[in-house]
């Protein structure tokens, strides 16, 4: 073996050849994209927030970062012996010579492929309409049975139970258990679904708990979300976390985030419904008030108009007629007195004026015949017959002379 | 008509009840007699309604024969 020759070349800087190497890394384009897969070993996760790993398999090692931006947005938690794919740009940290491999996206092993094959599925069953929004059924609005499909063991369960239980307790629930992941889960959660839609509910909830893409693969299934398409009750489904989207989420009639999302959207607030019986009852009282006060009114005006038409207000009616009567009968008779006084005193004033003794007044005399018969004409006087003559003041006889 | 004695009637059907007396007494064509009686029977079906809140419990039913614990 030749030695190599001290003096061949002029020595660069450790830091020159560093950098070099830095370079050299930063220009290849496969290695500033790239995916790999290995085992997570000699995890650290410091303060900083920053992570720090050795992804490995068996010939070989290489070392991993993750700056916090990147580190805050992992869904799910780092473990050494995890078989992660991690992708990223590999770099040289020159400080300690050291190449390793900048991460900015971190996936268990196999997700890459369930992906993909989760991308296949939703075109093929997007394009056959079973997504469609016009397919999906309005909620009911006063459910009285609730079909749940979930692991009869999960938490998902109870808090959906709790939930009812607090919001609306006035529902039956129809319990279909079923595992939910494992290679048996899809079968046995569209099974599920039939037998639970022969219960005739009135919505029908499907529910787990979070979990990666691989535990949540059997709602991505074709069978459960046909069967999801095929049911004749409106479904809800509560799939995993807020961010975790499945087919079966897709093809149902609603989608709630969480398993207790999906039990606030069945059913409707109880506090809501006691609000409206309190409303009714408030209603009640204010329509009665209305009526008796209505009533009140129609009976004062018909007690006037009743006083008005009574017998006792005829008899004073009458009284008042009697009284007018009396009135002008009494006025009638006094006019008729005073017309018989003035006529009367008209008389006496005509009958004074022809009586024999005003006659007298005016200095006429009255002549009698001895026999006391009134002379009335000059040729019925003998001569020498004696007569009375009476005047005003007296009387004397008188004896005729001549005619 | 006999009226259905209120301690059967389910919320559904005493909530229905309700409204119906509600739009009836609102509507004030019936004699003094009768919206008393109505107003009355009214305020016992909403007092119906709201214990069936109070008291109610949730029912579950379990359909298949698995052994394992449920609720």
């Amino acid at each position: 073996m030749e030695q190599p020759s001290l003096f061949s070349s002029l020595a660069m800087s450790v830091a020159d050849l560093t950098r070099y190497l830095r370079a050299l890394f930063e220009s290849d384009p496969i290695l500033q994209n790239v995916w790999v897969e290995g085992e997570i070993s000699n995890l650290s996760q410091p303060s900083s927030g920053h992570i720090y790993f050795t992804l490995k398999d068996s010939s070989a090692s290489l070392r991993c970062v993750i700056w916090r931006s990147t580190a805050s947005r992992l869904h799910f938690m780092l473990q050494n012996g995890q078989a992660v794919e991690v992708h990223g740009a590999v770099g040289v940290y020159e400080p300690a010579g050291q190449y390793q491999i900048y991460v900015d996206a971190l996936r268990p092993v196999g997700e890459g492929r369930l992906y993909q094959e989760f991308l296949r599925l939703k075109a093929k069953l997007e394009t056959e309409g079973l997504f469609d929004e016009d397919r999906k059924r309005p909620l009911p609005e006063r459910p009285k049975v609730i079909g749940i499909v979930t692991s009869p063991t999960g938490a998902a369960l109870q808090d959906m139970l709790n939930t009812l239980r607090q919001r609306f307790p006035l529902v039956e629930v129809i319990l279909a258990p079923t595992p939910v992941q494992g290679d048996e889960a899809p079968a046995a959660i569209a099974t599920a679904l039939k037998l639970l839609e022969l219960e005739k509910p009135d919505v029908i909830l499907i529910a787990r708990g979070g979990g990666s893409l691989e535990d949540l693969w059997a709602f991505n299934d074709e069978r459960v979300v046909r069967a999801i398409a095929d049911c004749g009750v409106p479904v809800i489904t509560g799939i995993g976390h807020e961010t975790d989207f499945t087919l079966s989420d897709f093809a149902a009639d609603r989608r709630a985030p969480t398993p207790t999302g999906a039990a606030v959207m069945a059913v409707p607030d109880a506090a809501d419904f006691r609000q409206e019986v309190e409303d009714f009852r408030r209603q009640l009282e204010i329509s009665m008030a209305a009526i008796v006060s209505a009533k009140r009114v129609e009976l004062q005006s018909l007690s006037a108009s009743f006083l008005h038409a009574s017998p006792f207000r005829r008899i004073q009616d009458q009284r008042q007629r009697l009284d007018e009567l009396d009135l002008r009968s009494s006025r009638a008779t006094a006019s008729i007195f005073a017309l018989l006084r003035v006529r009367q005193v008209g008389l006496g004033q005509r009958l004074a004026a022809v009586s024999p003794f005003s006659v007298l007044e005016r200095g006429y005399a009255i002549v009698q015949h001895s026999s006391g018969a009134v002379v009335r004409s000059a040729k019925h006087v003998a001569p020498g017959e004696k007569l009375g003559v009476y005047m005003r003041d007296g009387h004397f006889s008188a004896r005729v002379e001549e005619q | 008509m006999v009226e259905p004695i209120i301690e059967t009637l389910s919320y559904e059907m005493a909530f229905n009840e309700l409204e119906k007396i509600v739009a009836q007494l609102e509507a004030g064509q019936d004699s003094l007699e009768e919206s008393i009686a109505l107003f009355e029977r009214g305020q016992v079906l909403a007092r119906r309604c709201s214990d069936l809140l109070d008291q109610a419990e949730l029912r579950v039913k379990r359909l298949g024969t698995d052994t394992t614990q449920g609720d």
